[in-house]
């Protein structure tokens, strides 16, 4: 077995944070039984929206593709069961807070039939590309929440001099605990999942990475590393601090590396999955099952008896709930994700989908609204990982300075939330990055928009310029020819012109 | 069901403004009560009337840029900002001065820069300044600390009161009677008249290290100040830049210049080094805020302590040096802002 070892690098700040976690790992991983009606948003990724390929009234079964991708960032949609569409229409989802968005409900019949998939192939006999082909059939998406489509993020490291591959068991985050129990108890094939990714990356080291308050996860994965015998997967611990998780983070914890500003990890040669994604990876390429349930921790004061679950994507969350015991009198927010970075819903009609990994019940948060004016004490700057001044970005977004937001790093806040946590004031500081990160997109859209506005008419008044050139042109050469033409040829035309109006008076 | 939409993170920090001054006053307890013990009773009329002034100027402001009030009097700066003043001033400063200096640093220097968070200047040494300009006579009448073998005549409390009140002293008694030169006037006045640092120590009111009494009472500031250290409610990199720049040449020109120059301990115990370092100087608001900024913004502040103290006219320079650190406080952020992570360190100098 592997020793762990300790990590080489060192992050600025961090927090930590109480885990809430041990009550949702006391039991084992909870099977939700296949809902009656599933909801599948057609975007469940970072990029395009998938296109769907079934029509409302058609039967489809468990794995079928459903909904194909679309663009450079596209990810599949696959039924999460068997059952008949019943409609596409737009749904509240959790990506939009609750709003809706497009999804197609399929009506399950409760068979759970599943497609008849062709034979498992040997993965090792495949090369490299054609297997990032079929990851890319199996809609895999990072599971960690931040649903970038796996199969690209795997070609892109290909492209470039990608050393080490490192699989997040991080799970920084405060009352998540999804991936710690699928380690504890799918560890062999989350390390399967591992070789066929470094077999498709051809890579020569992965790197295990989990936070060292998860004894039960370590052992387990040291024990399957036991036996598996591959000596280029290392099991690496890290400290318990938030957020050493993230991926930049986490890369410049196991590698001692700086992601570069606006950069990947792929260009200081890392490339991150999560073990979640890993696993997911295991079961399409050696079992040929798409990504079509997943595990996720339904916790909270909010909810009666948390638990971590394994649910069909597209279950409804109110379900989900009913499942944990339902809400307790507390509940006033919900949300999809964990407290520090999650998203806050408005109602429990969205679906699971591939990147809920926490479903958050929660009473009212304290302090909120209760503002109170910087006193720059630095508590901030502190504890952030990027080594921001948030106090003096806080300034300026105040301000709207969009020169000095730049100038001080705004885009480079990882909006980990560790800022709010500590500030005496009680101001939401994350929150207002947030906008003002998108206020700066905008500003810069409505440039692009006005370039190409100021582009577009210069070719228009070049265009006219040349028409009217070209129409000069052809009047010069007429009369020329006219000219040329002689005196018969004139009369034949002013005999023209006369026929042409008297045509015109009648 | 239907929820309350909400903003990540949804954790809020469990510390908050209020608690933060409420640790600063705590931490100033210990020395006030040396400061009651020495230098008598005045001490907690000034705290009064600049208390009350304060926060009557703060209900004033809030009320005139149409806030409520309650919220900016339940942080307890207006208190601190009064605290603070009342450790600078002598033990019988009659109420008009100290209301004087209350008001100022409250009204002008704070809410006419918009109030708490906005404030460029220090208040507490704004109008600190104000009043040692204005009123300098009664600024330099301190009473000698009651300590046996000084020949001393006490104010009784109801006498200090009336003095507070009315600025008149009893009858019987005149302001040499009761007022002794500060330690650091006494070695001044020693050293403009020629006099070496060893004969101007024999002076009684100088003790071991710097004055005696402002000596205990600096002890029992440093021990408050090491307690809002180890509570985090400040950090070190200002009361360390602080000593350092005071300290720093203190040592190196009493190596040099053993004859006219006060050594360390003196410079530290003497007047307002230990309450500068770790209460006035690491007020969050106007001081630097990257870590390196505050340590060059406190070692700015020591530095000009001591020449303020070496070559100015005023026997302390404290007040002086904030406020001129104060101002420097802009560059030194923008010269100081850390390298961000991602980023090579010209970039980020260049932004």
């Amino acid at each position: 077995m592997s020793a762990p070892t300790y990590d080489l690098g060192k992050l600025h700040g961090g927090l930590r944070l109480q885990s809430h976690k041990a009550v949702s790992t006391a039991q084992p991983i909870r099977e939700v039984p296949v809902p009656s009606q599933l909801i599948l948003p057609i975007e469940q990724h970072v990029g395009q929206p998938a296109q769907p390929v079934v029509g409302v009234g058609e039967r489809v079964l468990k794995g079928q593709l459903i909904a194909e991708p679309d663009g450079e960032l596209g990810a599949p949609v696959h039924a999460s069961s068997s059952g008949t569409i019943v409609a596409i229409e737009r749904w509240p989802v959790s990506r939009r807070n609750g709003d809706k968005a497009p999804c197609i409900v399929i009506e399950c019949d409760g068979k759970d039939e599943a497609l008849q998939t062709t034979p498992v192939e040997d993965y090792t006999s495949r090369t490299p590309a054609e297997l990032l082909l079929r990851i890319l059939d199996g809609g895999i998406v990072g599971l960690g929440g931040a649903v970038f489509p796996t199969a690209q993020k795997l070609m892109q490291a290909r492209t470039c001099d990608t050393e080490f591959l490192i699989l997040n068991g991080v799970e920084c985050e405060p009352y998540i605990s999804c991936d710690d129990v699928l380690m504890r108890e799918r560890a062999p094939e989350i390390l399967s999942g591992a070789q066929v990714l470094m077999h498709a990356l051809q890579v020569e080291t992965c790197f295990v990475v989990v936070e060292s308050d998860k004894p039960e996860a370590i052992a387990r994965l040291g024990e399957v590393l036991a036996e598996l015998n591959d000596k280029r997967i290392v099991l690496k611990l890290v400290p318990t601090i938030y957020p050493s998780g993230g991926e930049d983070q986490l890369v410049q914890l196991v590698t001692n590396r700086e992601v570069p500003s606006g950069g990947l990890p792929t260009d200081v040669g890392c490339i991150v999955q999560n073990v979640g994604t890993a696993a997911a990876v295991h079961d399409w390429i050696l079992r040929n099952e798409p990504l079509i349930s997943r595990v996720t921790t339904i916790t909270g004061d909010g909810v009666a008896s948390p638990v971590n679950i394994r649910a069909r994507i597209g279950t409804p969350i109110e379900e989900v709930i009913q499942f944990a015991g339902g809400y307790t009198d507390k509940v006033r927010h919900l949300i999809i994700g964990g407290p520090m970075t999650g998203k806050s819903v408005t109602t429990d009609e969205v679906p699971l989908v591939k990147a809920s990994n926490c479903v958050l019940a929660v009473s009212a948060r304290p302090f909120a609204g209760n503002e109170l004016p910087c006193i720059r004490c630095g508590d901030c700057a502190a504890v952030c990982p990027v080594q921001l001044l948030p106090q003096q970005l806080h300034w300026y977004s105040c301000a709207d300075d969009e020169v000095k937001l730049r100038e001080f790093g705004l885009t480079d806040c990882i909006e980990c939330g560790c800022c709010d946590l500590v500030c005496p004031s009680h101001i939401p500081l994350t929150a207002d990055f947030r906008t003002a990160k998108g206020r700066i997109r905008e500003m810069a859209d409505e440039k692009a928009r006005a370039e190409r506005a100021r582009q577009r008419f210069e070719a228009r008044n070049q265009r006219l310029v040349q028409e009217q050139e070209e129409r000069d042109a052809e009047l010069a050469r007429q009369k020329e020819s006219a000219k040329s033409a002689g005196p018969a040829a004139i009369a034949e035309i002013l005999k023209r012109k006369q026929q042409a109006q008297e045509d015109d008076s009648t | 069901m239907r929820f309350e939409r909400s903003e990540a993170p949804y954790w809020s920090a469990e510390t908050n403004v209020a608690s933060l001054m409420l640790q600063v006053l705590a931490a100033l307890v210990p020395a006030a009560i040396a400061h009651v013990w020495f230098f008598g009773p005045g001490f907690v009329f000034n705290l009064l009337v600049a208390g009350i002034f304060a926060i009557a100027g703060e209900a004033f402001m809030m009320w005139v840029r149409g806030r409520p009030p309650e919220t900016a009097l339940a942080d307890y700066s207006a208190l601190v900002t009064a605290a603070l003043l009342a450790f600078a001033l002598p033990s019988l400063t009659p109420w008009w001065v100290t209301a004087t200096g209350a008001l100022f640093g409250v009204v002008v220097a704070k809410h006419l820069y918009g109030g708490l968070g906005f404030n460029i200047f220090n208040p507490a040494m704004a109008g600190y300044v104000v009043i040692l300009v204005t009123f300098p006579k009664h600024l330099n009448l301190w009473v000698a600390p009651s300590m046996g073998d000084i020949d001393y005549q006490h104010l009784t409390i109801i006498q200090t009161l009336v003095f507070t009140l009315t600025g008149n002293l009893p009858d019987a008694l005149t302001f040499d009677a009761v007022s002794r030169a500060t330690p650091l006037d006494v070695m001044k006045t020693g050293l403009n008249n020629m006099a070496t640092a060893t004969e101007i120590r024999a002076n009684p009111v100088i003790g071991d290290f710097g004055g005696r009494g402002w000596e205990w009472i600096g002890n029992f500031l440093a021990i408050g100040g090491f307690w809002l250290l180890i509570k985090k409610a400040i950090r070190w990199q200002i009361p360390v830049g602080v000593g350092v720049g005071l300290l720093g040449p203190a040592t190196i020109m009493v190596l040099i210049d053993p004859g006219t120059s006060p050594g360390p301990g003196f410079h530290l115990f003497a007047g307002a080094s230990i309450i500068c370092a770790f209460f006035i100087a690491t007020d969050p608001v106007s001081a630097a805020t990257s870590n390196r900024g505050r340590f060059i913004y406190g070692l700015g502040i020591g530095f000009l302590i001591w020449c303020i103290r070496r070559w100015g006219s005023y026997a302390d320079g404290v007040a002086f040096a904030v406020l001129i650190m104060n101002m420097a406080v802009p560059a030194i952020d923008y010269l100081t802002r850390p390298r961000i992570v991602g980023h090579s360190s010209e970039e980020s100098r260049d932004g």
